[in-house]
């Protein structure tokens, strides 16, 4: 590989508190060899040619901490190959997978098949995670020690949820004796039972059974209550209402914890869903404006610590039915950094504390060498020109399942390149 | 020319919902209702008005007075009427609403009357076919035939709907005719009540502009109309109540309840009824005070207009 020289551009790495104009180097071996302002045109050898980014981002490769991948078992729906491609148009460069697949990822044999194919038809770092239960059945627990071993990187049940109080706290008792991170969707299947939007006004209106906002807090109680006693590595995968971030605020003082929302809660509510349109099916449901806004004050308070895109791809006919009966979830990681950026736009969030959501936090969460711009790491990151226009069209989307919840929808910042080990994988 | 006309008279393509309708159009479906009540009593109540068009009725969630209701006003009109009866068919087969909808489209229908026990089951068949839709209930959201039913009869015994106190009450969380009762008699002028236990009032109802009780007594006060909802057991997947009997003895109309309303209020019902349980069972037979079986003939009516306006 040719050694890159970047130069004159805006480089964020909230890892190292970098963000001003200057250049990057890529090494031979795909390596950042130097970053910053002090690279620039006068300082690099004259011969050499370089790319002039005009001012344009830098950012590390995006880690997305939640992304569902239909392999194995429903790779109609995306698999490794689609899912890759998909992120790298998105500066997504490194993702944990769900293990909600068929088979489950629950046990060792599967985890090598698994990491084989990532490596085989994937040009991303593929984090796998491996399931709290066997067969997500809530009801024992999985081999977290000899997992981990295999290189799974934190357990969850992804789309589903703990129930069993007791069955939590041993959770949490084993993975304090391994070390390993544990991620809760919070849901009480009880409060939940058949719910399909948030219950509220537009849940009387559509006729259609609510998530009461409580279903969501009173797991997140129940968890931040055990883990003062049993202090593990706990991760809340995703919040969408006031109720839990004012209760977070309240625990963090008290308890190690860290909390991720999706991008669909940011920047969707409730009365997006319209006419009952299925792509905006998505758990947890959205919630209501005020929602909305408490979850952007909860990322600039820092009781926040994550963004992800919660990408689940579901093809066509799972959502052309009627609203009780399609699939939930949308499909989302291309579109995970640009529309995160229309926070920065209508000025809700720094530029700066969106990007550090989206790299080095997430990164630091799941102790993983990602999402930073460190000399003589990989040189994972991703142009972006942020003032680009770009309409959301399904037809124009790459991952295999073309259910964005934002269809039609004009955003500013556009991927430009994105690279991998130094190498360019995506342009526009 | 007459194309014209109903462009102005009516502004939707479907009948999907009463959230959809403006003023004029639900004065246009009343008034035209009102001229097949006098028909319908009549020796003779054939017309062929829609000679020649075809009639699907869609039932995916068994029915006995809607869809009869249905069947019958499309056959005074002259109408050909299949109907269908699907909650043990092609559903159990799997096959999905759309190809369902796909394979009637294929037959040239002018109108779909469609019954589903998923809210917005119909807006759905809507998208997907080239003729008109008429909602006959769907899920809990509408079953704007029924309050368009409601409000003639009430008209037709009140002469009016402005200015009346009129109180719902029930079951209204798993209740279509609720919601689309609070969207039309609001659009009229009415001032509603809404009576159910907490247990079965739907999440922010009060933003739907209605007075909401959950004592009965109270919510009655001063009512013209009294509106009775049928006791949804079958969609009650949970335990909402503790008992009928204790159901009946706090939200059950019996005559001393009936008290603080108006003397002169008229007791509502759009069936079928569950005696002893929602409603006293003389009282439901009172025909000083009854108009449940009014609601039903003018159910025919209303129907008959919709089928001819939305036809076209």
């Amino acid at each position: 590989m040719k050694k890159k020289y970047f130069l004159n551009a805006n480089i964020i790495d909230p890892h190292n508190s970098l963000e001003e104009v200057g250049g990057l180097i890529v090494g031979e071996n795909g390596k950042i060899e130097a970053v910053g302002k002090k690279v620039n045109k006068n300082n690099i050898p004259s011969r050499e040619k370089f790319i002039d980014l005009k001012e344009n981002y830098i950012f590390p490769g995006l880690v997305d901490m939640r992304v569902f991948v239909g392999e194995p078992g429903y790779e109609y729906k995306e698999n490794f190959k689609t899912l890759s491609n998909a992120a790298l148009s998105g500066g997504v460069t490194s993702v944990v997978t769900m293990p909600n697949t068929d088979p489950i990822i629950d046990n060792v044999s599967i985890v090598d098949f698994l990491k084989r194919r990532g490596r085989d038809k994937s040009k991303i770092n593929i984090f796998p995670t491996a399931s709290l239960t066997k067969n997500l059945e809530g009801s024992n627990m999985t081999e977290f020690g000899l997992l981990q071993k295999k290189g799974i990187i934190a357990f969850t049940d992804g789309i589903k949820t703990i129930q069993n109080t007791r069955l939590m706290s041993r959770i949490m008792k084993s993975a304090y004796d391994l070390g390993s991170l544990i991620m809760q969707h919070a849901e009480d299947y009880e409060l939940s039972k058949n719910g399909m939007v948030n219950d509220g006004i537009i849940a009387t209106k559509l006729g259609l059974q609510g998530i009461p906002d409580f279903a969501e807090k009173i797991i997140i109680d129940r968890d931040l209550s055990l883990l003062e006693d049993l202090n593990c590595r706990y991760h809340i995968s995703q919040v969408s209402c006031s109720k839990s971030i004012d209760l977070i605020e309240q625990k963090k003082e008290k308890v190690n914890f860290t909390t991720g929302v999706s991008i669909n809660n940011l920047s969707l509510n409730e009365n997006d869903i319209g006419d009952f349109r299925t792509f905006l099916k998505l758990s947890p449901p959205l919630r209501t404006e005020d929602d909305r806004l408490s979850l952007i004050k909860g990322i600039n308070k820092d009781l926040i610590d994550v963004i992800v895109s919660d990408h689940k791809p579901e093809d066509e006919e799972s959502k052309r039915l009627t609203f009780s009966q399609a699939a939930t979830g949308a499909s989302g990681i291309e579109t995970l950094l640009p529309l995160a950026l229309e926070l920065f736009h209508n000025d809700s969030i720094k530029l700066n504390k969106i990007i550090k959501l989206l790299t080095s936090n997430p990164a630091k969460i799941l102790k993983i060498n990602k999402g930073n711009l460190n000399i003589g790491n990989d040189a994972d990151f991703c142009i972006v020109d942020l003032y680009k226009p770009k309409v959301v069209k399904k037809e124009k989307m790459i991952s295999k399942s073309k259910n964005t919840c934002i269809e039609d929808k004009k955003l500013q910042g556009v991927v430009t390149n994105t690279f991998v080990k130094g190498e360019e994988l995506f342009k526009v | 020319m007459a194309n014209l006309k109903k462009a102005i008279k009516i502004s939707q393509k479907h009948l999907l919902g009463i959230q959809d309708l403006s003023i004029s159009d639900v004065n246009f479906i009343l008034s035209e209702a009102k001229q097949f009540i006098s028909l319908n009593k009549s020796k003779n109540k054939k017309l062929d008005i829609l000679r020649g068009k075809t009639q699907i009725n869609l039932f995916f969630e068994p029915s006995t007075r809607t869809q009869s209701s249905f069947e019958l006003a499309g056959k005074r009109l002259g109408a050909d009427v299949m109907s269908m009866n699907l909650n043990n068919s092609a559903i159990k087969k799997g096959e999905t609403l759309i190809d369902t909808a796909m394979t009637l489209n294929a037959m040239h229908p002018d109108i779909i009357v469609v019954r589903h026990q998923d809210s917005g089951a119909s807006n759905l068949l809507s998208q997907k076919v080239n003729c008109a839709v008429l909602n006959a209930g769907d899920g809990r959201r509408e079953h704007p035939t029924q309050a368009l039913l409601d409000a003639l009869t009430i008209i037709d015994r009140k002469g009016k709907i402005e200015g009346l106190k009129i109180a719902i009450c029930g079951d209204i969380l798993h209740s279509r005719v609720a919601r689309s009762n609070i969207y039309l008699l609001n659009m009229l002028g009415a001032e509603v009540n809404i009576i159910a236990p907490s247990n079965l009032m739907p999440q922010d109802i009060n933003r739907l502009g209605v007075n909401s009780f959950s004592n009965m007594k109270k919510g009655l006060k001063d009512c013209d109309i009294v509106m009775m909802l049928r006791l949804q057991n079958e969609r009650m997947t949970s335990s909402f109540l503790s008992s009928n009997r204790e159901y009946y003895e706090y939200y059950g109309l019996t005559p001393d309840k009936l008290d603080h309303a108006k003397k002169d209020a008229l007791i509502m019902h759009p069936g079928p009824m569950n005696r002893g349980i929602e409603i006293d069972t003389n009282l439901a037979d009172d025909i000083n005070k009854s108009v449940i079986k009014e609601q039903v003939e003018l159910g025919v009516a209303v129907r008959m207009a919709c089928l001819k306006i939305f036809c076209e």
